[in-house]
């Protein structure tokens, strides 16, 4: 009797408490959420799309970081994203199970958990010290080097999802594996291959270490890839650790256009993926 | 016009496609290696870029807590220290929490309830970490700093053995805020993984245990857990390698001194904070040099336990971990 009372209240215990650590979790993302919602959106206005940086103690907004922040992903994902679908290409249609691929599969998924500021450190000695100078090229190919492990992961997992009976079907009519994966295989999967995408651009795009010490920073317009340009994540950084109030606001308002960004293009990515799921069970 | 003709491949036309062949083959097997190029580039980059200072500083480097620019003296100590104890409580915090989390996702909670939360979780994951940083350094650290350090100090800073651990001023920046926010930012990572390591026990095993007249807890712990438990520590694992690389978050809330103290409250430094926060302003080929050693030192650490811990969740469906 008394045993299984303390198997109860053990029992109860035990779930209350795992009750409690979820209640704790969310509180968390709450927190971080509503500070971010209210201390963004008191310096969200117009001026932060259509004015510069500003110098200290005067007020502007944001335009030539969020420009910078979206040239450097759009170069980043435009080098890294194709590379990293034909390595997934590689390890689902030709690799197999070969060692090759099992150990290119491993090292990639070491990649894919590596600190991002070791990828800064790695593109400062390839890039930035041969160049002599910081510049948006060095940022936008740090940020090209974390994407490349993101696309190989979900390209090879996306394709894997077409139904072998599809790419049968392909190489009875005589077409050769590329003619298949062209034609039949990547347009069933167009879709997988996008969400890899946007994940990636989401991973990227709120990437700050790698940044720091490649594209550096811009206090002014600049669209030259051959200098130094003003990003979203590194003026966060800068600008929240200064001490002037209009500062400290633009970072707040840049945090909070980040996460949002980056929270959309989950969303997005996440209705993507559910729309796939019932042509995948047909 | 004869029928059989129109199976007859065209020579040309095949051989075209056997180019296509090789050339697409060749792309892609080109790409796939590129992967494995990129690990042995940044491994070469970085020892080449930290060989001066490991030449001149030799096995002093990691023994040494000094860090002066401006005598070039240079020890990794103190940030390696910092790295490992805020990595260690982080982790101390963070694996009960996700323990929980993951329980109530795959064991208690309702049906309707288990997508929410489960997104909210992977919501958490999604936040970059330089947004939990400005919030750790303007809400969190002033809350400890206000209300809960003074606490630690009166009551366990007069403790014998413990106290040694919460002594001197409440900064609200240390070494225990950097760990706590550490453990808030790899809580989702964890527990995502456990999650889908818990999912994948068969539903089997734990009904027999129900139907022995086992409680949930029983089930979880003496069945679901013993079960998966390469999976959850691989999990763990790969927690652990995040929080120990982990620059943004850090850096806001450390406060930046390479100094090993025994207080909790005390300012450090970490690894990839010492190296996001100098790195610009290094001066001097020595100086540039220590920090990119103490990259590959960060390096070495963390490709030792990611590459336990993917080998570890190997056999987990690859699908279920595509968001880590």
């Amino acid at each position: 009797m008394t045993r299984r009372f303390s198997r109860k209240v053990t029992n109860i215990v035990a779930l209350a408490l795992s009750v409690g650590a979820t209640g704790v979790g969310l509180l968390f993302l709450g927190a971080i959420l509503y500070t971010l919602l209210k201390n963004g959106f008191a310096g969200m206005s117009l001026h932060l799309f259509t004015q510069m940086t500003p110098p200290p103690g005067a007020a502007g907004g944001l335009l030539n970081a969020i420009f910078g922040s979206a040239m450097m992903t759009l170069i980043g994902i435009a080098v890294g994203a194709p590379l990293g679908v034909l390595a997934g290409t590689y390890l689902a249609e030709y690799g197999g199970n070969s060692k090759l691929s099992a150990v290119i599969r491993f090292v990639n998924d070491v990649l894919l958990s590596a600190p991002s500021i070791i990828v800064g450190l790695f593109v400062y000695q390839i890039v930035v010290v041969p160049m002599g100078h910081f510049s948006a090229i060095a940022g936008a190919l740090a940020l090209a080097v974390i994407a490349i492990p993101v696309t190989v992961r979900t390209t090879e997992d996306m394709l894997r999802l077409v139904p072998q009976g599809m790419k049968d079907a392909s190489t009875a009519l005589g077409a050769y594996p590329w003619r298949t994966t062209l034609s039949v295989i990547y347009p069933a999967a167009r879709s997988g291959i996008l969400t890899g995408l946007l994940l990636a651009i989401a991973r990227v795009s709120g990437e700050t270490a790698p940044l720091l010490f490649t594209a550096l920073n811009n206090q002014f317009w600049s669209k030259d890839l051959n200098a130094p340009i003003a990003n979203l994540p590194v003026v966060i950084y800068q600008f929240a650790q200064s001490p002037y109030p209009e500062w400290q606001q633009l970072a707040w308002s840049g945090a909070l256009l980040i996460t949002l960004t980056i929270l959309a293009l989950s969303i997005f990515a996440r209705i993507v993926v559910s729309a796939l799921q019932p042509a995948r069970r047909s | 016009m004869d029928q059989a003709t129109a199976f007859v491949i065209e020579p040309r036309h095949a051989a075209r496609q056997r180019l296509g062949e090789q050339i697409f083959r060749g792309a892609t097997l080109t790409a796939a290696v590129l992967v494995l190029v990129l690990l042995g580039g940044v491994t070469i980059a970085l020892i080449k870029g930290a060989w001066p200072a490991l030449s001149h500083f030799k096995l002093q480097f990691l023994t040494r807590e000094i860090w002066n620019p401006v005598t070039e003296k240079f020890g990794a100590l103190a940030a390696i220290y910092g790295t490992l104890v805020t990595s260690a409580i982080a982790m101390a915090v963070a694996i009960p929490l996700s323990f929980g989390i993951s329980i109530f996702l795959t064991e208690l909670c309702p049906a309707w309830l288990k997508r929410p939360v489960g997104v909210a979780v992977e919501l958490l994951a999604a936040v970059p970490s330089i947004i939990f940083g400005i919030w750790g350094l303007f809400v969190f650290a002033p809350i400890l700093q206000r209300h809960v350090q003074p606490w630690l100090i009166a009551h366990l800073g007069v403790l014998p053995g413990i106290g040694a651990l919460f002594q001197g001023p409440p900064f609200g920046i240390g070494i225990l805020t950097a760990s706590l926010v550490l453990a808030i930012m790899v809580l989702p990572f964890i527990a995502s993984v456990m999650r889908d390591v818990f999912e994948t026990v068969p539903d089997v095993l734990r009904e027999s245990a129900y139907g022995l007249g086992a409680t949930t807890w029983e089930v979880i712990w003496k069945v679901v857990l013993p079960y998966s438990r390469t999976g959850v520590v691989g999990g763990i694992m790969l927690g652990l390698g995040r929080a120990l690389g982990e620059t943004m978050a850090v850096t806001f809330v450390i406060g930046n001194a390479h100094r090993v103290s025994t207080s909790l409250l005390a300012p450090g430094t970490t690894i990839s904070a010492s190296i996001a926060n100098e790195f610009t302003e290094a001066v001097g080929d020595l100086y540039t040099s220590s920090l990119i050693a103490l990259g590959v030192l960060l390096f070495l650490i963390t490709f030792a336990v990611i590459s336990a811990a993917r080998l570890m969740l190997r056999r987990l469906d690859r699908k279920a971990l595509a968001s880590v």
